[in-house]
């Protein structure tokens, strides 16, 4: 099978609110896979489905062959050992130093004596630049250095899968360029397969060998970053040139500025047809 | 009017039904997920440590000035009677019985209680909690539970501490500032506390109110909104909720135990 995670007709949603409508996505082995799209574009859910921290509502997700069944607590403990996650801010223990933090997953998940879990430790450390820090605190540490050393610990078991929640965001130009290119280089050091969920269209688009745009719960284009650059579609338009309006327009749907100034009585057409957007 | 009230009467039944319901699911959670603590029992005892240690000085210091003021109003209320020589015991039968265990009660839910919920709920808002979910550990079994049995460990321990300072005051004020005797303080209180009514009684209470609080804490902390103010809402809900379960329990406990 060459797709590790498959995912087919997924459709999510918060209570009322639908996020995702009938999705389908194919992240194939040793590939780096970027889903982009704008802010509650339902990108962040994708992972926590696959990382059955959250239920469907009806569809199917598949790693590895084995289906995800977020209700099946002890199966869903066993699959996610073959994957790592890096959340937007590291998400690291904020009680334990760098040290420990890489080494929690291997101590809570193998027995290895201290001796060898201390290199393996300091291994995953130096692959990510921060070997001489390891005593350090996560206090004392900068944003982009923590989410390295999250990274090294989302890498720590050598996960199959490993999946980066905005690896990009809030970082400056020097550890943005840092983390895009780990994020490439661990991928295919381990030969894993990543998801990363980003709108840094510049990183993701160096990195991906594949993108997915989401808009409104919906995948609305495809294809390799250089098709997607090419792309004629208003929205990817709209996203990799950054433009403030388009399909995605900048003013909240709602009455026109003139009917609100009180300079238009009657009822604006194009108003009644935002609002129902 | 009548249609608003009964839909607000409907939607807080039905908040507080699922409420306990969660409540309750998260209870069997922590019971069925401590079986692994036998094996890593380190887990536990740290947390005993720490919350131990939060509440070790506000519980001892209190527990000396109750003990002040028992040895006062004791002596002021027994020497009417002629009977200040039953100081000891009055004091001693206040603390082990309703005191200790009460009022040790209230401080911890005061002090490590909301250390608790607090430092659960910043867990669940840095997502340390769904990282730990993903690296396929248990928050239940890894943080909840440890913390749940240390709680009730400590709170027991915590209450002996503040019976025994509470009789050292009692002593001092009483023996020491009064002037009464020291020989019928020290043997009234020998011959009138029992070890099994009155002391294990208040041990037995004590455990049960360290169940109370500490899950009450740890809930708390576990649902709250990973907000900021979600936290600081969580906390005080804590003390609220938990000094009230401790008052209710201590009096159904009083009335079965001491009959």
């Amino acid at each position: 099978m060459s797709n590790l995670v498959e995912i087919r007709n997924l459709t999510f949603s918060y209570g009322e609110r639908p996020i995702l409508s009938g999705i389908g996505m194919d992240f194939p082995r040793g590939k780096v896979i970027a889903v982009m799209g704008g802010s509650g574009s339902g990108k962040t859910t994708i992972l926590r489905l696959i990382g059955g921290q959250l239920q469907p509502g009806s569809g199917e997700i598949t790693i590895d062959g084995e289906v995800v069944d977020a209700g099946n607590a002890s199966r869903m403990y066993a699959m996610r050992r073959k994957m790592g996650m890096l959340f937007q801010h590291g998400a690291l223990f904020t009680d334990l130093s760098v040290f420990d933090n890489v080494a929690f997953p291997l101590r809570e998940h193998t027995d290895l004596p201290d001796a060898i879990l201390r290199d393996l430790v300091l291994m995953k450390l130096h692959a990510v630049g921060l070997r001489n820090a390891a005593q350090l605190m996560p206090a004392e540490i900068s944003g982009g250095m923590a989410r390295r050393v999250a990274l090294a610990r989302a890498i720590a078991l050598d996960p199959q899968l490993i999946m980066y929640d905005e690896p990009f965001a809030g970082l400056d130009p020097i550890s943005l360029g840092i983390a895009a290119r780990l994020i490439r280089r661990l991928n295919d050091v381990l030969g894993s397969t990543s998801i990363l969920v980003s709108h840094d269209v510049n990183e993701s688009f160096q990195i991906a060998d594949y993108v997915y745009f989401l808009s409104q719960g919906k995948i609305v284009a495809h294809g390799t970053p250089a098709a997607m650059r090419e792309s004629s579609d208003p929205y990817v338009r709209q996203f990799v040139l950054a433009e403030a309006d388009g399909p995605v327009p900048f003013h909240y749907p709602g009455t026109t500025l003139a009917r609100d100034l009180g300079l238009e009585t009657l009822v604006d057409p194009a108003a009644i047809k935002g609002r129902k957007r | 009017m009548i249609a608003a009230l009964l839909e607000n009467l409907g939607r807080t039944s039905r908040t507080t039904v699922t409420g306990v319901g969660y409540a309750t699911r998260m209870l069997f959670r922590i019971i069925r997920a401590s079986g692994g603590l036998w094996r890593r029992p380190r887990l536990v005892t740290d947390q005993v440590h720490f919350i131990g240690n939060y509440s070790l000085i506000i519980v001892g210091i209190s527990g000396l000035f109750v003990g002040f003021v028992l040895g006062l109003q004791g002596y002021y209320t027994l020497n009417k009677y002629g009977s200040e020589q039953a100081l000891g015991l009055l004091v001693a039968l206040s603390l082990v019985r309703e005191l200790g265990p009460v009022v040790t009660a209230l401080l911890f839910a005061g002090r490590a209680g909301t250390s608790l919920t607090a430092e659960i709920g910043l867990m669940k808002a840095g997502e340390q909690l769904s990282a730990m979910e993903m690296m396929a550990v248990d928050p239940i079994q890894r943080v909840v539970a440890p913390r749940f049995w240390a709680g009730v460990i400590a709170m027991p321990l915590l209450a002996a501490l503040f019976s025994a300072l509470g009789v050292m005051g009692g002593y001092l004020v009483g023996v020491k500032l009064i002037g009464v005797d020291e020989g019928a303080f020290w043997s009234q209180m020998q011959g009138g506390v029992d070890l099994w009514n009155d002391i294990a009684n208040g041990v037995i209470k004590s455990a049960i109110f360290g169940v109370a609080v500490t899950f009450i804490a740890l809930y708390q902390g576990f649902e709250s909104q990973p907000t900021p103010e979600g936290v600081a809402r969580a906390t005080t809900r804590t003390v609220v909720f938990a000094s009230l379960t401790v008052l209710f329990l201590d009096f159904l406990l009083t009335a079965l135990m001491f009959n």
